[in-house]
């Protein structure tokens, strides 16, 4: 077919420069020497004027680590990384923890302001826009009236600001820094901190737990809603440097919190990477929904460079009657390897996970999720999907689990690919393993490709080429876009947009 | 307002000659019919024009207002006035047909340097068109095409034409699959669309078709060529006889 062809030599001429966010900014430095050692992690310890405890449990985690070995089980090839070749801690020199944004570098919220993440409060309000399909379509319950947004925004190593503190503060929700929790909060920290991931879990929980630099910390306490949308900003500068985030999110009995990130790095040749963990809990009839839109640098048109996302997600549904969701919009990364999962614990808890995952180029994703149910009626959900352009390789990967004493245990999955061109491919991995005969699981899988009969019809009606793709894909991964808060669905499906550029022929 | 020169054009996979030497003038404000036995190469003149890329060109040329269109892509073709009602229209899930209508309309009128149309005018533009075709805004609200009736799928086809209003309109048998109702409302829909400055190519296999929407001329396609022309009576020469007399004539 010529269609093909012409696909595939298009992209081979594909041109991932065309990511948007690869600029560098020069801000004086504060850093750690290269390398990994008992030393470094006393010095980040310092650093962030850390209590004993927590130098102690990172000493024990950095112990653990240098005994184990990188997995190499996921669908992903690259080169051993050298662990002593990365910084693990650079942090902008003026912001010694600044407290208001007026104490913060503008050079720092001029990167932000081209980042399009609005750090100055008041220009919030007025940044959400309703969008035209908007209005012919019912909106979906999950926006937040105020459209307001609090934004925690984090530079390297160090959490930059965090915004509207003091309104989120009345409500009683903390909102902070993870460090300037430990410092604050410790109580609330040591209670929690491992308690989803243990230091033990797996090479990157460890990594992360010995040197995690910075994230964010979430308290909402019994019966509140949290009163707005609540968000963190990852941006990766700094060259050489890893990133290790720790976000710790706990919803009391009866609290509701929705929480983004979202992330984005320079345009680099050398790999970076990205190792974080992300621990969720939810108590009685408690919910959590956390939402994601990854866009690290992937690496250029031949695959050089681009972020390494290692990352370790995970919600406790410790609670009867809680809920987690995870809805992730993957576009970046040269290497992503994540399965944001629920622990089912308590009775009638649910869990769910939407994802779509984009990759074109040389991308490679193997990502998925864990639901292990050990409450009795516990359910879950899991919407994937996977779309694979270029010559990248997306892998979903999913494990639905039900122990002894979850009666009733009730799973719907469905993963569906789609590849464009024929370079690319698509995997989909599923283990189902319920141990009580109760349980209930379904799991419907499709790979399709957009057919050139599609296309060719959207674009009989006056559409452009990379227009119709678009249409057709968003069309495709409309059923997880609904599940991302209004004012992100619209960012989303420009960023798949984007990401697919140049990936058609 | 459409010529048609001598036209070849084969399958790029496997080379198969479909369309072998056509010929045909359709004028501006002209409804051409064009009939045929299965096979004959209508659909695949249809997609020919609208600038399918699974057929090549071989020889000969399509003239849109004096104009080559052969090197134009699907899209610039639409935006430039042609538009296909497709045999089989396809099914794009996840796209709501009201969503779908208002990208086609606006990505038209930017190719034509138009400012897109604002949300009232777009939704008054679609009510009225719906409500001429007796259809429901409730199904504009479901994914174009996905579960519509074989009924259904043609109203929306003529309902898209209607809200594009294109200059050159090639209906692939829109007719079948119709019930007798939406046969005519359907007709009258393609009617109220004649005008001095536009022109209609009508597929179809029915004379019945042709009663509601009476054409101008009548052309059979056999073997990827007109191989007569001829006004009204013709179809209804071909409701009586069949095809037998006039392909052997061509042969
Ligand atoms: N992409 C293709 N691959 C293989 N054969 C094709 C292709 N396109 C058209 N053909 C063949 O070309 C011939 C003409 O097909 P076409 O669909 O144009 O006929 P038609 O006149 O529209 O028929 P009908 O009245 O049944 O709709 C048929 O023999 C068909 O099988
Ligand atoms: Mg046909």
């Amino acid at each position: 077919m010529p269609a093909v062809q012409d696909t595939i030599d298009r992209v081979r001429k594909i041109d991932v420069d065309q990511y948007k966010y690869g600029f560098q900014t020069e801000i004086a430095m504060d850093k750690a020497p290269k390398g990994l050692s008992e030393d470094i992690i006393r010095f980040i310890s310092a650093k962030k004027d850390e209590p004993s405890w927590m130098l102690e449990w990172r000493l024990e985690a950095y112990r653990r680590w240098v005994t184990l070995e990188a997995p190499t089980w996921a669908r992903v090839h690259y080169p051993k990384i050298d662990f002593q070749d990365i910084y693990y801690y650079a942090a902008p020199k003026s912001t010694p923890g600044p407290t208001s944004l007026s104490d913060v570098d503008p050079e720092l919220l001029k990167v932000y302001e081209k980042l399009g993440i609005p750090l100055r409060e008041q220009e919030i309000l007025a940044g959400v826009q309703k969008t035209d399909v908007s209005e012919l379509e019912e909106p979906s319950d999950n926006v937040y009236k105020s459209g307001r947004v609090a934004v925690d925004a984090v530079f390297d190593s160090v959490s930059v600001v965090t915004t509207f503190k003091k309104e989120l503060a009345q409500a009683g929700v903390i909102f902070c820094s993870i460090s300037e929790a430990i410092r604050e909060h410790p109580e609330l920290v040591q209670k929690y901190l491992g308690s989803v991931v243990p230091t033990s879990d797996n090479f990157y929980a460890t990594l992360n737990s010995a040197v995690f630099t910075d994230g964010s910390f979430v308290f909402v306490p019994k019966g509140v809603r949290c009163p707005m949308e609540l968000s963190t900003y990852f941006r990766m500068n700094e060259k050489n440097t890893g990133q290790f985030e720790r976000t710790l999110i706990i919803a009391e009995e009866g609290a509701y919190v929705s929480y983004l990130e979202g992330c984005t790095a320079p345009q680099r040749d050398e790999n970076q990477l990205h190792a974080a963990v992300v621990e969720l809990v939810a108590l009685d009839d408690a919910e959590i929904k956390y939402s994601t839109v990854q866009n690290w640098y992937p690496g250029d048109a031949e695959g050089k460079g681009g972020i390494y996302n290692f990352v370790t997600k995970r919600g406790d549904c410790r609670g009867d009657r809680s809920k987690i969701s995870w809805t992730q919009v993957e576009t970046g990364s040269a290497i992503t390897w994540k399965y944001p999962s629920c622990i089912l614990r308590g009775d009638d808890s649910s869990g769910e996970f939407y994802s779509i995952a984009v990759s074109n180029g040389y991308q490679q994703v193997d990502s998925g999720t864990k639901m292990i149910h050990l409450g009795k009626n516990t359910s879950s959900r899991i919407i994937s999907k996977g779309i694979a352009a270029g010559f990248s390789q997306n892998t979903y990967r999913g494990q639905v689990s039900a122990h002894r004493k979850a009666t009733n245990a009730r799973n719907f999955t469905n993963c569906d690919s789609l590849l464009i061109g024929d370079q690319c491919g698509a995997h989909t991995v599923p283990y189902m393993e319920a141990k009580n005969a109760t349980a209930q699981f379904e799991h419907e899988a499709t790979t399709s490709k957009i057919s050139e009969d599609q296309k060719f019809y959207v674009m009989q009606r006056g559409i452009p080429e990379e227009e119709a793709i678009a249409l057709i894909v968003n069309g495709f991964v409309k059923d997880v876009i609904q599940q991302l808060p209004m004012e992100f669905a619209v960012e989303a499906q420009k960023l798949i947009g984007i990401s697919l550029e140049g990936s058609v022929g | 307002m459409l010529e048609i020169k001598n036209l070849h054009a084969r399958i790029v996979d496997d080379g198969t000659e479909i369309i072998r030497g056509l010929n045909l003038t359709v004028k501006a404000g002209e409804v051409a019919a064009i009939m045929g036995p299965n096979g004959s190469g209508k659909s695949t003149l249809s997609y020919i024009l609208a600038g399918r890329e699974d057929y090549e060109v071989t020889e000969g040329d399509i003239l849109y207002n004096g104009q080559s269109i052969l090197e134009m892509d699907p899209a610039e073709r639409a935006a430039a006035g042609i538009f296909l009602a497709f045999q089989y229209p396809m099914e794009i899930p996840g796209v709501a047909t009201m969503e779908f209508l208002k990208v086609a309309m606006n990505e038209q009128r930017k190719a034509r340097g138009e400012e897109p149309l604002k949300i009232p005018e777009f939704l008054k533009r679609v009510k009225d068109a719906a409500a001429l075709l007796n259809m429901d805004m409730a199904m504009l609200k479901r994914p174009l095409n996905v579960g519509f009736s074989g009924g259904e799928k043609k109203r929306a086809e003529i309902l898209q034409m209607k809200l594009l209003e294109p200059k050159l309109c090639v209906l692939d048998e829109t007719d079948s699959g119709l019930d007798i109702d939406a046969l005519k409302i359907v007709s009258e829909g393609v009617n109220a669309l004649r005008a001095p400055d536009r022109a209609m190519v009508i597929i179809t296999h029915y004379q019945r078709l042709l009663q509601y929407i009476v054409p101008d001329s009548v052309h059979v396609l056999y073997r990827g060529q007109v191989v007569k022309s001829g006004d009204k009576s013709l179809a209804l020469d071909l409701e009586a006889n069949g095809y037998a007399g006039v392909i052997g004539e061509a042969a």
